[in-house]
């Protein structure tokens, strides 16, 4: 069984209409990768399947239930969202940011048990944040920011995780352990993973299932064999990809490209 | 950036420390006074029912004055600082926002139909007042489809306090009652007797207490709404409840004491820049700095010109101003 499912989506932003008639089933236990280019609504498809914003029309079902009627504290103790751009956290501290991802789990007055602040201090740990714990957020560079946002998502603890490009402003080494992190912990922990990332050679190694968007529609999804292809990434990008293996994962990689002209 | 230093000291100590301060200003507001005593004279005044002069004086005028003062200071730093977060608007002060001028014109116009109206019935007013005053800024910036910013809540704000303003007045003057209205709004904490202490003080403190509760959901929903839903926060109610608060620690600090423009903007400042902007620890020590602050002023109002009062609003503006201007120098990051 599918856990999270959507039918015949639209998603409007007043009269424009972002999304039209999707469906999705997001793959349990599983890494997905939504791609496409800017503006196609990846952004918009992920907060609404995280209930972060209305649909109009359709369905979206966790567990058998609409995610409309679900208790959005429930809701929060199952899924966690990092949106693609945080807004400043001022003169928090790391550690109290953090913290604040234990709160769908506390009660009233919110005391945090000790299991809470072994979780803060381990989503902490993972994301390499913990020396910067007493720091205010907005004194840390942007790709430590970053990091402290992916560590409030994983302290919440949840059993899907959805990132809005949680890459960007990290170095390479830096994207690849938080890609690496999050692999772990859908190997480990079998935690439903779904990010947008915009780099195909990321999707293709990292990703069980890559959804590729268009326009607000998904042009084709599936495994990064059959997604990161030449055809299928010129429809979706208008490239002229040259794809090979990566020698190291057996996965696809893009190795060159060119824009398609004049098509 | 935050002072490091100041940083590193525990909350716990910072918040023993406006505690302290707090106490230490409400003894000195006792002791001062145009009405000169002395500490002993207080400690018997509070500890013996003695019917001297001296001891009533203490017991009837100046004790319920300063914890009225003391509440009004905490309600205003509260609301002020619960309404900064929530609009994410450094700006936003509860006289920014409309409330104040509400309150006002209500009052004014209360005076004028309905001149026997009791203390319970102007307490009534000043709350109705704040409320429409707010309705009405929130209510006009939020027209625009994008839904109401910064910009948009503080020109709305300015504006429609001025068209409340100029109401007031000119009630005021039409029914010659200017005197009486600004009795009210500008007489400060003087002749604050215990039945109004009475009347308000439970419902500052419990307006107080749930918005202590609600520090966490004021922190979450500081950061973005989008957060806030995302960590599972009913945004709509959150956001209702926080909104009566406000309503209502303002409505009652305009009822005992009129208008106090600037407080409620720059406690939360000065707490910001101490404890950083986690409302958990925000709230709490706007609370007792807001009264230590008020009491500092009312005291000062009571002395400076002795046996004159001189307007706490006014005292207000001139302690508050340089604190605030060093603040903003400082860099107003300390906002989140
Ligand atoms: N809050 C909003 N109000 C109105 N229109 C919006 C809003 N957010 C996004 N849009 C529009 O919806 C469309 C899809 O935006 P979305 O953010 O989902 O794109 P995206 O695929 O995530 O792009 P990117 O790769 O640049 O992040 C865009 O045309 C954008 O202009
Ligand atoms: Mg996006």
């Amino acid at each position: 069984m599918v856990r999270l499912q959507a039918k015949e989506l639209q998603i409007r932003y007043g009269d424009r209409t972002i999304v039209e008639n999707l469906s999705v089933s997001i793959p349990d236990e599983k890494i997905t990768v939504i791609i496409g280019p800017n503006g196609c609504g990846k952004s918009t498809l992920l907060k609404a399947l995280t209930r972060i914003i209305p649909h109009q029309n359709g369905s979206i079902v966790l567990d058998g239930e609409s995610i409309v009627k679900e208790p959005t504290k429930g809701l929060a103790k199952k899924i966690a969202v990092l949106p693609q751009t945080p807004e400043s956290a001022g003169a928090l501290t790391v550690g109290e940011l953090v913290s604040y991802g234990r709160f769908p789990h506390q009660n009233r007055f919110g005391r945090l048990t000790k299991r809470d602040l072994e979780i803060i201090d381990w989503a902490l740990d993972v994301t390499g944040t913990k020396f910067f714990k007493s720091h205010p957020v907005d004194s840390l560079s942007g790709g430590q920011r970053q990091r402290v946002w992916i560590a409030l998502a994983l302290a919440q603890e949840t059993d899907m995780i959805f990132l809005d490009e949680p890459t960007t402003y990290l170095d390479m080494a830096h994207q690849l352990e938080i890609l690496e992190l999050l692999q772990h912990l859908n190997a480990t922990e079998k935690r439903t993973i779904v990010m947008v990332l915009h780099d195909l050679n990321h999707a293709a190694r990292f990703a069980d299932y890559i959804i590729g968007m268009k326009f607000g529609k998904i042009v084709k999804s599936g495994p990064s064999e059959e997604i990161i292809t030449k055809p299928v990434l010129r429809e979706l990008f208008q490239i002229d990809a040259e794809i090979g293996e990566d020698p190291r994962t057996g996965k696809p990689i893009c190795i060159t490209y060119n824009l398609v002209r004049g098509d | 950036m935050l002072n490091y230093r100041i940083q590193r000291i525990p909350y716990s100590i910072k918040l023993g420390m406006s505690v302290i301060l707090m106490m230490v200003l409400f003894g000195m507001a006792l002791a001062f006074g145009a009405a000169d005593t002395s500490v002993k004279d207080v400690l018997s005044a509070l500890l013996s029912t003695a019917p001297n002069d001296q001891a009533i004086m203490l017991r009837e005028i100046r004790f319920p004055r300063e914890v009225a003062a003391a509440l009004v200071g905490a309600a205003l730093a509260v609301s002020g600082a619960i309404i900064q977060g929530m609009t994410r608007n450094p700006l936003a002060d509860p006289g920014l926002l409309g409330l104040t001028a509400g309150a006002n014109a209500a009052l004014a116009i209360t005076v004028a139909f309905w001149p026997s109206v009791n203390y319970f019935g102007v307490m009534l007013t000043c709350f109705v007042g704040a409320a429409v005053g707010a309705i009405l800024v929130f209510g006009f910036s939020s027209f625009h489809p994008e839904g109401f910013t910064t910009l948009r809540i503080v020109l709305a704000g300015a504006t429609i306090s001025a068209f409340l303003y100029a109401i007031a007045e000119g009630i005021g003057i039409y029914f010659k009652i200017s005197q009486q209205v600004s009795m009210w709004t500008a007489g400060g904490m003087i002749g604050t007797t215990w039945n109004q202490v009475l009347l308000i003080a439970p419902i500052v403190l419990v307006g107080i207490i749930i918005s202590l509760m609600c520090s966490r959901q004021l922190t979450i929903l500081s950061l973005s709404e989008e957060m806030a839903v995302g960590l599972g926060q009913r945004v709509r109610l959150i956001k209702s409840i926080l909104f009566v608060l406000v309503i209502v620690l303002t409505g009652a600090s305009v009822a005992l004491v009129g208008n106090l423009a600037f407080f409620g903007l720059m406690i939360p400042h000065i707490v910001r820049a101490i404890v950083g902007t986690d409302y958990r620890h925000v709230l709490p020590m706007s609370a007792f700095l807001g009264a230590a602050f008020m009491l500092l002023a009312d005291t000062l109002a009571r002395t400076i010109n002795a046996p004159y009062e001189t307007p706490v609003a006014a005292v207000v503006a001139i302690m508050g101003l340089p604190f605030f201007l060093y603040i903003v120098r400082k860099g107003g990051q300390s906002f989140s």
